[in-house]
């Protein structure tokens, strides 16, 4: 039972994640995880799930994660690539799950772009 | 592990029909058989609206929109797109003239044009899960009403927003409340209209299909503003999804304490119940739809007293429509300025249009009021099938009235339609091309009212029958120019002395059909003939001498044999006989038969 304003808030903040990828506006910041054949063989799955996990974490309401087909780097594989609304994308390659979290809290969530991961861009 | 896929299947009743159930499951199964069920979540929302294209299935965060989706599709996408991340191209939507394919939905024109404030949850939520909605501001709006506002300033806050009735009336929101406040009583009611009867209009079951909950926030709303503790939705018995997930949503918000006694600790108690109508179009009307819930026949009673002073059980009674309620939240949330500030002088806010008819993208559209008819028909809808001519657009259902291309510009609200003879009606809006013939649609409309007359005051029940009869006549080559000046006397009179609305405006459709299309009816009457070659008793069928080749084919279709030739000769039919069945010019490969 609802008994508050309170309590109505806590269920909505509790449930906002829910919703949070079915809203893809055009000025968030997106992170495109590369899904094909070479990404999955190289772990981009294990990537992919921790990426979308930090940035619940972090709560970063203004990031979508999605995932991508085959960006031609396959000897670079798992391969993440940062946009910024309005500036040119970053490429990240041979990104695991841990180096994964760290791009979402140096590069989406701090503006760090991590120099020595990046491939392109 | 946290979902980072989503795919939404579209579960209206549109989509539904064409096997939206069967793709779930298949989506689901392919996606466990991948092993992915942790990470992609598939599920099912209300309706997108483009029911044109649908089986709809959208892909989120990728915003990939696919179209038509069949099970084979379904296998695809699973494979393709939520595996390895490559889009579907045979599934994407294609721009109907330039073929361009267009995958996000965002960038087609369909939507381009939308602002989604009754539509918002559609097709984003699952409708049968309240803490979406929740998730979605749901239920803030009640709790702001509740805990911020005294029930005054909610009735001012509507007033100012410039909300009007979107079942049809148009009357301004804010003052009907106001009206039902005033109404000394201890029991009041709120109505939620659901009798959504116009042919062709669906968006009412739309928004209890794909947000159920919005409407009985807006109508919680409508109780504490007017003082009223329960509340009925009527809805019509056709609409068993729009029913289903209604009880769904009354359940888990009585659950939740949202409706029943004490909702957010306050001393404001409401509930809600269902009331199943049989699918009466007179019961949208307001007094009839009072009599209906009674348990008496569903027929109006002359209007005053208003239902603000003498409506259900005799008890001060405000009743509006789906849409109408759909709007209430936003309004609380973001406050009258900003609803004012879209739509035009009089008409604010949004409309929802529900196209249909002969444009290509058949379904549901939200744009400001002020819209023109134009933008309308040919951005959103994507023109007209197959390339032909744009006629005339009917709007506000049997109500309303035909208007014709040199009006196509006209900004959409309720003053400008009700000026060209038309109305806002509840929003349906059907599409004709050069190959509907204007007389038999008036006749159509015609006999759409003669069935749904209650029969209480003659100027219904007997003038639209003499209406028919005499557009009958007309269509069938018997009409003669006096009929045309009956026509429209007796239009006017029965406009002028039925009861209630349903009577009042059922003659729009002959009264703007003749405003707009004389020459049609001049060339049943004169000429008996009917120029879009609708009205069979008036075709007459010639071969084209220069065009036969004698390929006999007209002649071995011809029913009653008719028709006479040698082989690779010039055919000729032979009118006497022929019962117009069209059948030799459905035949014909080289166009040689024409009709007049």
């Amino acid at each position: 039972m609802i008994k508050s304003l309170e309590e109505l808030k806590q269920i909505r903040d509790k449930y906002k994640d829910v919703l949070q990828n079915r809203e893809a506006e055009e000025n968030k910041i997106r992170i495109l995880v590369g899904m094909a054949t070479c990404g999955i063989a190289a772990g981009a799955r294990d990537t992919i799930n921790a990426i979308v996990e930090e940035v619940r974490n972090q709560n970063l309401d203004n990031a979508i994660v999605v995932q991508t087909g085959c960006m031609g780097f396959c000897y670079a594989e798992p391969t993440v690539e940062v946009r910024f609304p309005g500036q040119s994308p970053i490429l990240y390659g041979k990104i695991d799950a841990e180096k994964g979290r760290e791009i979402v809290r140096r590069h989406v969530k701090g503006g760090e772009v991590i120099r020595e991961w990046v491939l392109r861009g | 592990m946290a979902v980072r896929m989503e795919l939404l299947v579209c579960g209206g009743t549109g989509c539904q029909a064409s096997n939206s159930n069967r793709v779930l499951e298949v989506l689901r199964e392919g996606i466990k058989g991948a092993n992915l069920q942790d990470e992609v979540n598939v599920l099912m929302t209300g309706c997108f609206g483009f029911c044109e294209k649908g089986p709809i299935v959208k892909v989120m965060p990728d915003n990939i929109f696919y179209v038509e989706v069949d099970e084979d599709a379904a296998r695809k996408i699973v494979a393709e797109h939520v595996v390895k991340g490559r889009i579907v191209d045979e599934k994407i939507y294609r721009e109907p003239e330039t073929e361009e394919k267009l995958p996000e939905q965002s960038s087609i024109p369909f939507y381009r044009k939308q602002i989604r404030i009754a539509l918002r949850n559609c097709g984003k939520i699952d409708p049968e899960n309240i803490n979406e909605y929740i998730a979605a501001d749901g239920y803030m709006a009640l709790a702001k009403a509740l805990t911020e506002m005294t029930p005054e300033e909610v009735i001012d806050v509507v007033k100012r927003s410039g909300l009007r009735g979107r079942g049809g009336g148009g009357f301004p929101t804010g003052i009907k409340w106001e009206a039902t406040r005033k109404s000394n009583s201890d029991i009041k009611y709120v109505i939620c209209n659901a009798d959504e009867g116009d042919p062709g209009a669906f968006m009412d079951r739309s928004i209890l299909e794909g947000d159920p909950h919005s409407v009985l926030e807006g109508m919680a709303i409508a109780g504490y503003a007017i003082g009223a503790q329960f509340g009925y939705i009527y809805v019509r018995a056709e609409y068993p999804l729009a029913i289903h997930r209604l009880r769904v949503a009354i359940k888990q918000a009585r659950e939740l304490g949202l409706l029943g006694n004490n909702i957010f600790g306050t001393n404001f108690s409401f509930d809600v119940e269902i009331k199943i109508g049989a699918g009466a179009f007179i019961c949208g009307e307001e007094t009839a739809l009072i009599n209906s819930i009674e348990g008496g026949r569903g027929e109006p009673t002359v209007k005053p007293p208003y239902p603000a002073q003498v409506g259900l059980w005799k008890k001060p009674t405000n009743i509006n429509n789906v849409e109408t309620f759909a709007n209430v939240c936003p309004i609380i949330l973001n406050g009258a300025d900003w609803f004012a500030a879209i739509g035009t002088q009089k008409s604010k806010g949004t409309k929802v249009f529900a196209l249909a008819g002969k444009v290509n993208n058949v379904g549901l559209v939200e744009v400001p009021m002020g819209t023109t008819l134009r933008e309308i028909i040919f951005d959103l809808g994507g023109g007209i099938k197959g390339g032909k001519k744009f006629k005339a657009v009917q709007t506000g259902g049997p109500s309303g009235g035909c208007i014709p291309s040199e009006h196509l510009d006209t900004p959409i609200d309720y003053d400008n339609l009700t000026a060209l003879g038309s109305m806002m009606g509840s929003g349906g809006m059907i599409v004709m091309d050069e190959d509907d013939c204007m007389v038999n649609i008036a006749k159509f409309y015609l006999e759409f009212s003669c069935d749904e007359s209650c029969g209480r005051c003659t100027a219904c029940r007997v003038g639209n029958k003499r209406l028919l009869e005499i557009l009958t006549k007309i269509t069938e080559g018997n009409g003669e120019m006096e009929d045309l000046e009956r026509l429209r006397e007796l239009a006017e009179t029965i406009k002028d002395s039925a009861l209630c609305g349903l009577g009042q405006t059922s003659p729009n459709p002959v009264l703007s059909t003749m405003k707009f299309f004389y020459d049609e009816y001049l060339a049943h009457v004169k000429d008996k003939s009917c120029p879009s070659g609708v009205c069979t008793n008036l075709l007459k069928y010639y071969i084209i001498p220069e065009k036969c080749v004698g390929c006999t084919a007209c002649a071995r279709v011809c029913p009653v044999n008719v028709i006479h030739g040698e082989a690779k000769k010039v055919h000729v039919i032979d009118r006497e006989g022929c019962i117009k069945c069209g059948e030799c010019y459905r035949t014909c490969r080289f166009n040689a038969i024409t009709r007049k």
